[in-house]
């Protein structure tokens, strides 16, 4: 009965982001410290990931390395086979910290719209996407009010319009919904889940909670604690349409869920198995 | 067990008595006016009980009387044109200088590094210490007033772009670098906002600033303008003139300010400083 319909995306698809021997050594204080280890793992084409981790075990600083925003060590990244040196054009970040990320003095269309105008699409195209994006969030009828005069979720939510209508082929996520309510959390995870089945971009999707990356993710990426490395690789088997109450409340969901707590608290001591 | 033990909350003051007043918000209109009118109330009253020489003091409604009836004639308006411009085309050279090095050097530690000893040396001189130095380049012309003017309010701006550029969020940067914002692109969008706040705060500074000076310079240099003018009624014996032009002086600076505090509100509507007012 296990995940048929799931595992055999990774043999059939084009890998779509491809990080090899990642290895990322800050050498800026007395001593140099070894964040990232050697991290090797593939996504493929409209995967949706999560990578799950204890905190402090380097997501952040791999989440920079693939974005394009910080060199690693060693090791490459490559995003529809092409290595990523530099942020590339063909993929989106949503940060955590929305508050900061959205440019305070402009609007939310504005927001939005920018990244299009250095892209240089036509206005009409631009108009298009920032109006398809919206509405795809739910924020049609804010277009024209600024970020700070919104709720801490709506805000996040024009992150994740901003990012795509970017039309990125790749969306990175960096605990996007770590600093909103349970509530609003979890509409925001449905969200994401339906703008991934209906766009069909890869996701990463980096968090720290459990339940959220079973929840949300085809398959679940375990980290090790600092120096990092993949622990394990786990396949969710849950139907694809999901829900929070039944999905939750799911069999499977538990036993997946326990899955992963226990290899998070193996990764918390140390002691790293052998991947699975 | 002793009740005594727990002394009672303070009760806030004006809940004590009954039928006190509800304190409300303070009117800062009707008090702003009310204070402006009891210091000229006793600007009247000191002179005429004879406390100090009306010779040297004259009463508020000589030296009101004296500037409306100067404020008449063009000589008057000429004297504050020549002020206004001086103070406005050299706090627009400091201005554009200001920003232009502010964010060539911000976005150069190196540079700005290499130039931040002289430029802690520098910002301290007075620029009235300049004045022989100026007198003897450009004589009474107003090359001298906006010397001074523009010495003055160059490092008051350009320490605050300085700040402004430095204190760019790395969220933000990163986003924009994320979305393939490029250099100017970043500048524009990113650096010039977040900078835009000190900048406005750099200019509110200079604006003042700058009228001093520019009133100095005439005072002092003799270049036309109402420090020129103040001058030239105190030697010739004309007190109430003298007081005239000052009160003058004041009311321009005012002014300034309202202005300068106005085109802040407009410019930074959407910072914090500025938005709980105007929206939610």
């Amino acid at each position: 009965m296990p995940a048929t319909d799931t595992t055999h995306h990774r043999g059939v698809r084009p890998g779509m982001l491809k990080v090899t021997g990642l290895q990322k050594i800050y050498n800026g204080g007395p001593a140099p410290v070894e964040a990232v280890r050697d991290l090797t793992f593939e996504l493929a084409e409209g995967e949706l990931v999560c990578l799950v981790g204890p905190s402090g075990c380097g997501k952040t600083t791999l989440l920079k390395c693939i974005a394009g925003l910080m060199a690693p060590t060693s090791g490459t990244v490559e995003l529809a086979g092409e290595p990523v040196l530099s942020p590339p054009p063909g993929m989106a970040v949503v940060f955590q910290e929305y508050g900061r990320s959205l440019f305070a003095w402009m609007s939310v269309r504005a927001n939005v719209e920018l990244p299009l105008k250095e892209k240089k699409l036509p206005r009409a195209r631009r108009e298009e996407l920032v109006a398809e994006s919206l509405e795809a969030v739910g924020l049609t009828a804010f277009a024209d009010a600024y970020p700070w005069q919104l709720s801490g979720g709506m805000q996040q939510r024009v992150a994740i319009a901003r990012a795509i209508a970017y039309e990125p082929q790749v969306l990175l996520m960096d605990e996007p919904f770590a600093a909103v309510d349970a509530q609003t959390r979890a509409d925001l995870e449905d969200l994401v889940r339906s703008i991934w089945q209906r766009l069909g971009v890869t996701v990463l999707f980096v968090t720290h909670d459990i339940d959220e990356a079973v929840y949300l993710g085809e398959r679940v990426l375990v980290l090790s604690n600092s120096p990092t490395v993949v622990q394990d690789d786990v396949t969710v088997d849950l139907p694809v349409e999901r829900d929070q109450l039944t999905t939750r409340q799911d069999e499977r969901f538990t036993r997946l869920r326990a899955h992963v707590y226990a290899q998070i608290q193996q990764a918390k001591k140390g002691t790293a198995p052998t991947a699975a | 067990m002793s009740t005594a033990a727990v002394p009672p909350a303070p009760a806030p003051r004006g809940a004590r008595r009954p039928g006190a007043r509800v304190r409300t918000a303070p009117n800062r209109p009707v008090l702003g006016s009310a204070g402006v009118l009891a210091l000229l109330l006793l600007w009247e009253a000191v002179p005429r009980l004879g406390a100090v020489p009306e010779r040297h003091f004259p009463p508020a409604s000589e030296v009101l009387a004296t500037l409306a009836e100067r404020a008449g004639t063009t000589p008057f308006w000429e004297a504050v044109g020549h002020t206004l411009f001086g103070w406005a085309l050299g706090l627009a050279i400091a201005f554009a200088a200001a920003v232009l090095l502010g964010f060539a050097l911000g976005s150069a530690p190196r540079v700005r590094a290499f130039t931040t000893s002289t430029v802690d040396f520098l910002r301290p001189i007075p620029s009235v210490a300049l004045i022989p130095l100026a007198v003897l380049m450009y004589g009474t012309d107003i090359r001298s007033t906006l010397l001074l003017v523009v010495y003055a309010c160059f490092w008051l701006i350009y320490i605050q772009v300085l700040y402004g550029v430095a204190d760019v969020d790395p969220v933000a940067e990163q986003t924009a670098l994320s979305y393939g914002l490029g250099r100017l692109a970043r500048i524009r969008h990113v650096v010039w906002p977040t900078t835009l706040p000190y900048l406005m705060t750099g200019l509110r500074l200079a604006a003042s600033v700058g009228l001093i000076l520019s009133i100095t310079a005439q005072l002092i240099i003799g270049s036309p303008g109402i420090g020129q003018q103040i001058t030239a009624a105190q030697q010739g014996g004309a007190v109430a003139l003298v007081y005239a032009w000052i009160v003058a002086t004041g009311v321009l600076g005012v002014v300034i300010n309202l202005g300068v505090r106005a085109l802040e509100h407009r410019v930074l509507r959407w910072h914090t400083s500025v938005r709980g007012e105007s929206a939610a």
